[in-house]
Order: C-alpha cells, then structure tokens, then sequence
C-alpha cells in the first residue's frame, strides 16, 4: 500500500469514527442548549439503542442466559423499535431523575447524569454481561475502493446517516415551530415561557432527541465495532471532547469537532501507534482544555 | 364594571428577603396604569409576579375576575396577559419574524387559525414598520429602539388583552421615547390595557390615565395621573428632573 492510500485510509477511518463523536456530540449540544445540563449518559444510550437492536433482531440470551429473546425481527424494523425504545428510557429518566431535581444547581445535575450513566452501565451488564455483540452490516457487499484505500459499505452508512441527521437537525431547528421553540428555550427561557412555551416540556423532548441520536449512532457503528454494556463511557467522553469544541453551545461546530476528533485518533493510530488511541482524544482535550478554556471556537464564556 | 386585573395584598419575597410588601393595585379594561418609583422599589417583582415568573407567597391576582396566582408564566399568557419583560429578553441569536412567530406560540399550539396570526403579523408590521424591513436580521443586530419594538411586536402577537411593560424607555434615546410612548397610547386607542412600568415617570404619567407610586415595595400613592403629575411629593422626589429642566 503506497503512503497515498494508506493515509486515506486514514481519512475513510476518521470520518467514519468521527461521523459517531459528531452525533454524540450532537446530542449533548441540543440538550445543554435547553437545559443547561451535561449529559454524560449520553454515550450509553447508543450502547442501549445497539444492545436493544441486537436483542430484537437475533436470539439472544439475557440475565446471564436465564430468559432467552428469540424474537428475530427484521433488522430494520428491530433498529426502528430500538430507537424508539432508547427514546421512551431518556424520557423516563428525565421524568425519575432529573426532573424532581428541578432548581438544583446545574453541578448537581450534571452529577446526576454521571450517576445515570453508571446506573446504565450497571443495568447494562446485568442484562447483556460482559459480550460484545455484533450486528450484520446493512448492506452486505464488496467495499469501494478509491485510490487503493478501501472504504467499506457500513462506513458509508455510518458517515450518511450523520449527514442525514446533521441536515434533519437543521431544518428541525431551522424551519418548525418546535425546533424555534427549543432554540428560544437555549436563548432566554423566562422568555419563552413568558412566550407560553412550556420550558419543562422542551427539557423533556431535549433529552428524548439526544436520546435518539445516540441510540442511532450506537446502531450504526455496531456492525463495524461491536457493543457491550461498557461501550457508553467511551462514546460519552469522545462525544463531550467533541462538544467542548464548539464549545458546547454550537451544534455545527460540535459536528466538526467530532469529525476532528475521529481524524486525529485515526491519523495517531495509524502513524504513531494504536495502542495510544484513546490517549490521543484525551490528549486532545487536555490541551483545549489548558488553551482554550471555553472550546475551541467558542466564544470565552467561562462560569467562575 | 370589575377590574380586568386585581392585584390585592400582594407578598413576593427572594429567599428571606421581603420585596412586595402587601400591594394592592387595580386595572380596569382600556386603561394605562402607570406604576412609577425609584429603582429597586419592587416594579418589576410586581409585574414578574403578575406574569407567573414569581410566586406570591401571599396575596391574591385576580384576571377577569378569575385567580391566577400559581398559574405557570405558560398558562397565564393563554390568558391574555403578555409581559414585555426588562431589556425586552428577546431571542437575540433569532431573526426578527422567528420572534415574532414565537409571540403566538401558544395560538399556534391551540390550532388557532394561521390567517388569524398572519393579520396580527401584518398588523405588528404596520404599527413598527422597521420591523417588516428587517425580519430576516438576527434580533441582537437591531438597534435599542428596534429592539424594543420587536418585544412590544412580540408581545402583541400573543393577541393579549393586558400588556405589561416593564421599562420599555429603559437606554431609549429622547426622540424614541416620544416615539414610543405615541405607540403606546395608540395601543390604549385600539382598546388595549396597558400596566407600565416606568422610571420616566414624566412620560409615563403624561400618557397614562391613573399612577401608582410604589416605595420600598408597598404603595405609597395613587390616583388619576394628573393628580399624582400635581402631587407635590411626587414632583419632589419622582419628577425632579422636570423642574431642574424648567
């Protein structure tokens, strides 16, 4: 492989990685836009929203083997339910968890979501154990070469379907009468409830959306990576990074920090060294952090 | 005839500390009230408390004879009580007609007639015909004045039938403030109620019908407009400026 296409496959990688921190990202940025809350069970939705399609989708043991699902729907019906299921769990968690903490400080809140987060995982485990599951790739097919890299079919599915949602977001936000509600809600929310919109209700559906997106993230990028109970963490964090580079307020250049992101763990796995991989998205953020306190592009808004 | 808005011994406390102390104030159909008193003396807790934003924790707001204290700031706007808050607290980063478009949220959310909404837009854009000019500009990028005629415009699109105005003058300049203060009594022309809060007690009780003084968060005064524009007290401590003027 000449250096040409070994580096595009880097690029095909990073995309593709950084297409699933974008939509992470994405929801984080929708929720803390409306609600001021950091959500860091954000990532384990996508591992529910994966696990949940696995189990629809394939004969699958859970509690340790103890009741065996054999429901075997076809995989896009079992996508489809799954992401409505995720949806339904991070509205009742917000209903159970964050809701009754209404008025707490936001540091309160933002602990509330690591304890979430935690709980998932717990929950996770119980009911999937420590077996990463696969799920088949969408469309089964040879992959497409262009320049001697290789750009395999369900790395265009995961990079399409951030884009589909990246511009299903912005007509949402853009062009709805729900999508301006919610945005208003992020600019002033004693005006918009002075507007007769109803602030806790846009809260709810801030995390249903974020809740969506990462269960669709988790579903695409299964068939290439695998999902376990303890995959959310990972995503959450990467998600986060990504979303500190917008500083977390911009969901456009969220996207772009999670493309970054993707481009940079790829670039170091594939130059430097793979086993440092995470390190290297850590690494990133340590240094935004230690320059650029409010997020790369963002502008310094900085709580003392 | 009962008053549209009946404010009656009214208690609003932040924390321990004691911000209305008892207030008692009446609106009645087509009128503007002026409340005038100095800064920190309670006129906006009153007005955020009318709109839902505060809770009374004594007292009792009644709005077409109806109680709404409790009410949540998303009902009480259904009911045609629209607050055009301090510093208008528009959507900034939002262009012009999406505010616009979000002041009749709620008729949009009870399936109200489009057209309906369309005539009041067209009626905002008649009365602030900047606002027709600019309504794809981002909200933030208007000048003061704009700024505050896009949150009257707003407010007005909720179709209310009480405006509450807290400071609309506020960081105006002098031939805006005439300015404004004509839309307003256009408004009361048209058969709107108006509850302004102001500092420019002057201007505010030149276009007002009846005044309420509020000191220290109870009411220290009240009557026509013109008596309390006579009121010795009031010229000393509210209208001092008119006399340095003259």
């Amino acid at each position: 492989m000449s250096l040409e296409s070994q580096l595009l496959q880097y690029l095909f990688a990073g995309l593709t990685l950084g297409s699933i921190y974008a939509l992470i990202a994405l929801g984080f940025v929708t929720i803390y836009n409306v609600t001021g809350i950091v959500n860091f069970a954000q990532g384990d939705f996508a591992m529910l929203g994966a696990l949940i399609t696995v189990t629809l989708y394939q004969r699958t043991g859970l509690f340790n083997r103890v009741i065996t699902v054999d429901l075997q729907l076809p995989l896009p019906l079992a996508i489809v339910v799954a992401v409505i299921l995720t949806t339904l769990i991070g509205v009742v968690l917000y209903v159970l968890a964050i809701r009754p903490a209404r008025g707490a400080s936001v540091i309160s809140l933002i602990i509330i979501t690591i304890g979430l987060s935690i709980a998932l995982r717990g929950l996770g485990l119980i009911i999937w154990w420590t077996d990463p599951y696969p799920l088949p790739v969408f469309t089964p097919g040879p992959p497409i070469e262009i320049a001697g890299a290789v750009l395999t079919r369900q790395n265009v599915w995961v990079i399409g379907t951030m884009l589909a949602i990246v511009i299903g977001l912005y007509l949402f936000f853009e062009h709805t009468l729900l999508g301006k509600a919610l945005r208003a809600c992020a600019v002033n929310r004693d005006a918009a409830r002075l507007m007769g919109i109803k602030a806790d209700q846009m809260a709810l559906f801030s995390f249903a959306l974020g809740a969506a997106v990462s269960a669709i993230a988790g579903i695409v990028i299964t068939p290439s990576t695998f999902m376990a109970y303890d995959s959310g963490t990972l995503l959450s964090l990467k998600g986060f990074v990504a979303a500190i580079m917008g500083g977390l307020t911009n969901a456009p250049l969220a996207v772009v920090g999670g493309l970054l992101l993707g481009l940079v763990e790829a670039f170091g796995a594939g130059l430097l060294s793979s086993a440092y991989k995470d390190a290297f998205a850590f690494l990133t953020m340590f240094v935004l952090l230690l320059v650029w306190a409010s997020g790369l592009f963002g502008r310094r808004l900085v709580e003392a | 005839m009962a008053p549209l808005l009946e404010v009656h011994n009214v208690h609003v406390y932040y924390g321990r500390i004691q911000a209305l102390r008892g207030v008692s104030l009446e609106v009645h159909e087509g009128e503007i009230v002026a409340l005038i008193g100095a800064n920190g003396a309670g006129k906006t807790t009153l007005l955020r408390a009318i709109s839902g934003l505060l809770y009374p924790r004594e007292g009792d707001i009644r709005f077409q004879g109806r109680s709404i204290r409790g009410l949540f700031p998303e009902q009480i706007v259904a009911l045609g009580i629209s607050h055009v808050p301090e510093r208008r607290q528009l959507f900034t980063t939002m262009s012009v007609l999406d505010n616009l478009i979000l002041g009749a949220y709620y008729r949009y959310r009870q399936g109200e007639d489009r057209a309906a909404i369309r005539d009041d837009l067209e009626m905002v854009f008649s009365t602030f015909p900047i606002l027709k000019e600019r309504q794809q500009q981002r909200a933030g990028t208007l000048s003061g004045g704009q700024q505050q005629m896009l949150a009257i415009g707003r407010a007005l699109m909720a179709r209310p039938r009480l405006l509450l105005l807290d400071e609309p003058s506020l960081g105006l300049a002098p031939l805006l403030v005439r300015e404004l203060f004509r839309v307003i009594a256009h408004l009361r022309d048209r058969g709107m109620t108006v509850l302004l809060v102001e500092q420019n007690a002057r201007a505010a009780l030149r276009v007002a019908d009846r005044g309420y003084v509020l000191d220290t968060g109870s009411i220290a005064l009240s009557g026509t407009a013109q008596s309390l524009a006579d009121n010795a007290e009031v010229q000393r401590t509210y209208l001092g400026q008119l006399r340095q003027a003259m």
